[in-house]
Order: C-alpha cells, then structure tokens, then sequence
C-alpha cells in the first residue's frame, strides 16, 4: 500500500473520468490518473508511459529504467507478489 | 541478509560504505556515543533489514526505526470502531489487507469476519465505490488509512462519489500526516535524533518544504530518501557528510520520484476533503496535537464517523508494551519485556509487530537480534 508498484499505461478507458487500463507485471487493472493528468487535458499522451501505482491511483509518471529497478526491489522485498495478490483478489463482487 | 555483492551495484556500495565508515570518525559527536539516525519510513525499515543493511555501518551509527508504518500505529480504539461499524446490519465493511490483523481490544477485523460480518479486503478506495455501486440497498463503508502516499487517492474517491452521487458510500478517514508527527518526536525529551532519513512517496505528494522547520528550528539534517539499498546508504552517507560540516539542511536524494514542489494535483484534491483534526491517538505514541485529518463539513454525508455512532473510546496500549520508547530509539526492539515472547508476528501485542513493515516485526522475522546484549 505504502510502497505503490510500477506499471505501464496501455488505453484510456475513459477520458471523461480520467481511468486507463495499466499493465502491472502482466496484470491488467483500471487506474485512477486525477494526480498525474496532463495540463493540456489530452490523456492520449499517456499510452506508453510508466506510472508509480498506489491502491488504484497513478501517482507519478516515471521513466521505463526506474519502473524495472522498483519492479526489481520490490520482488526482492517480497512486496511485489503481496500487491499482485491485492490487486487480483480484490472482493470487488 | 544480502551481501554487497549481490547489490545491484557493488562497487558503487562498496564506495559508499568506505566514505561512511571514514566520515564517522571524522565527526566529533559520534566520538562520544553513536550517532543517531531515524528513519522515518516502514518502507525503509523493511528495505534496512531485507539488505542487512544495519550490520554493514560502523558501530559509531545505529539506526532508529521510526513511526512510518501507518497500520502500526493505529490505536486499538480506532479497530474497535471499525468493528463497530462492520457489525452493524446492512454494513459491507472494506479495507486494505494490512489491516486485518491489527488488533483491537476485543478482537481484529479478521476475527470478526470470522463471525460473520460482512467485511470485505478491497486494494484500492476506487473497489470500495465500485461496490457501493452494485449494493445500492448496503451501505459501503471505507477504512481510510495510510500517510500522505494513499490520502489523495481517498480524497479523490469521495469527490468521485459526490460526483455520481452514490448515496451509500462512507469513508472512515484513520489518514494521518507526517509532519507534526516528527515535530512530536524532535520534542519528545527521552530522544535524540541527530539525523532523519525522510519518507519517498510521502515526500512525492508534499514536496521538500513542509521539511524545512527541521532544519531552522530543531538544526537537524533531513534527506528524502529512496528505497533500495544504494538509495538508502547514499541518503546515509549525505547525512553524515552534513554532520561533518556542522549543517543541518533537507536535501532531496530520491528527485528521480520526488518534485520538490510534491504533486499539486493530489495535494489539491486532499486539501479540497480533508482538514487537520485537533489531535490524533497514536499507538505507542499518544496522542498527538494535528497529527490527523477529517473530512470537512462540505462532504459531510460521505463521513462515516458522523454517519454511525461509534463507541470512539481511548483505550491504552497493554501496560507491558513499549512500543513508544523503541518508536522513539530510547530502547531496542529486543530489549522489550514482551519481545517474542507475548508479542510476536502471529500473536501481535504492539503495534510494531503487527505489519513487516514495523519495526519488532522486521527484528523477529530477519533475526537480527544483538544477543550480546539480551544476556
């Protein structure tokens, strides 16, 4: 919760609401982007980019070589499994 | 443990360890007792003892793990009154993971899922308002809690269920702020910090000048630090390097993630929903003048502490605990009376063994335990 995890932004599933579709290690979850939103409004711009993720909401916008490293210590601090599990498991129903 | 050869980048660590144990001897303080240095964040901590970082410093520095754990410090009367709420009819009670197992006087929220109460782990406040959505008949209520890092993402799911208008979503806002927590610790007279490893993902929502009053009026370092082992022993060797010049200023180590001015966007939203509380109950810390936030009058309908009445009761830490006096590196975790004993990951009594991220739990779990000095 406290550490966020690194993800990809891969479509904008609603530019009006400001959620995108991230890729978290292979797994794929709707994004709150309301903290890294460009200032011209064109949310387009983002497909590509890599976020700093923290329970749904895209907190920073980082480079790919950072996003590896923290996917790397993360891994290492056994943190990045646990996040995955919260992400998937998630009582949503 | 890891050894530096297995860091990602040796050499550079190797170097970075030679400068610290050469800089210590240079600096008249450490001379007289060993420097103190706090980091402030359970994600540091976690990342100390994962890399075994502790052991690889001079005996000259001993690191004090701080109260940046935002599930340890929650007091057994705030998991009461989450359970209070979850056993009330037509409740669907969420939270975090974390916080399952944190215990309350009378039992955890795991123990009273257990039982039967409707209480659901969500990961994101975002879940929560989704299932607010589909039981329109249920009210969905939100464990709110973490430190600036999660605060935004609250804040922006109420004004997204303002903006729906969903009638049946409740935020029970536990969000804490870090700066007044330092402040309590720089003035608490059992300590002395002579140094502080700031918090990263606090930092990247507030900036580097909430900081600032560390340096101009307690004349203490600060460095806003990363998280792997490189990060973390550079922020240590920029520390030592301020205390050798006789400084005391905040500088930022982790820009790569950290603006100096923190993120608008998300301090905007959180200034827009919540406001300071008087004061906030700490466990192992007490309470602590504007340490928490509410919710302001303006979302009133989406407070869960003004929509259920709650038992709102301040009960003390177990007497045997001392959780405090290790928060604030006055004893060390071991030298608890109730250390692994009582108290332990399975069966946690205080906080800090509650989350890996606290400060006990790290100790027991990594095994880092000085047994010269338990005898």
């Amino acid at each position: 919760m406290c550490l966020g995890i690194p993800g990809q932004i891969v479509e904008i599933k609603d530019a009006a609401e400001g959620m995108a579709m991230v890729n978290v290690s292979g797994v794929k979850r709707e994004v709150n982007l309301g903290c890294v939103l460009p200032e011209d409004g064109n949310l387009d711009a983002l497909i590509g980019r890599w976020t700093l993720v923290h329970v749904g909401f895209a907190m920073s916008l980082i480079d790919e070589e950072e996003a590896q490293k923290t996917l790397e210590i993360l891994a290492e601090l056994g943190e990045l499994q646990e996040e995955l599990d919260a992400m998937q498991n998630s009582e949503v129903d | 443990m890891k050894f530096v050869d297995e860091f990602r980048d040796p050499d550079m660590a190797k170097a970075i360890l030679e400068r610290i144990h050469t800089l210590v001897d240079e600096i008249p303080q450490a001379q007289e007792r060993p420097l103190q240095i706090m980091e402030v964040c359970g994600g540091h901590t976690h990342s100390i003892f994962r890399y075994g970082l502790e052991e690889l410093l001079p005996d000259k520095i001993e690191l004090v793990h701080g109260p940046g754990c935002p599930v340890c410090v929650l007091p057994m009367g705030r998991v009461d009154d989450c359970v209070a709420i979850a056993e009330q009819p037509d409740v669907i009670f969420t939270t975090f993971g974390d916080a399952m197992r944190v215990p309350g006087s009378k039992k955890s929220l795991q123990q009273a899922k257990a039982e039967g109460c409707d209480i659901r782990m969500v990961y994101s406040p975002m879940d929560a308002l989704a299932l607010a959505r589909k039981h329109p008949d249920k009210k969905v209520v939100f464990f709110g809690l973490g430190f600036e890092t999660t605060m935004p993402s609250t804040a922006l799911t109420v004004k997204q269920a303002e903006k729906e208008g969903i009638k049946n979503f409740y935020l029970f806002c536990n969000h804490i702020t870090i700066i007044p927590t330092i402040k309590a610790i720089l003035d608490s007279p059992d300590m002395y910090i002579d140094g502080f490893l700031g918090p990263g993902h606090v930092s990247m929502v507030i900036g580097q000048a909430p900081y600032e009053f560390i340096s101009a009026q307690y004349n203490r370092p600060l460095i806003i630090s990363g998280f792997e082992p490189l990060d973390v022993l550079q922020s240590l060797l920029m520390v030592l390097e301020q205390l050798k010049a006789g400084e005391a200023k905040i500088e930022n180590q982790y820009k790569r993630i950290v603006p100096d001015g923190g993120n608008m966007q998300a301090l905007r939203a959180v200034s827009d929903v919540f406001e300071l509380r008087e004061f906030f109950e700490w466990r192992g810390l007490g309470s602590i003048d504007h340490s928490g936030v509410r919710i302001r009058d303006g979302y009133a309908q989406y407070d869960a502490e003004r929509a259920f009445a709650l038992p709102n009761l301040k009960i003390a830490d177990p007497k045997s605990c001392q959780c405090g006096e290790v928060l604030k590196g006055v004893i060390k975790p071991w030298q608890c009376k109730v250390f692994g004993k009582q108290c332990t990951p399975e069966t946690p009594m205080g906080a800090l063994m509650v989350s890996t991220e606290g400060a006990c739990s790290a100790y027991y779990s990594y095994g880092k335990i000085d047994t010269k000095s338990i005898a």
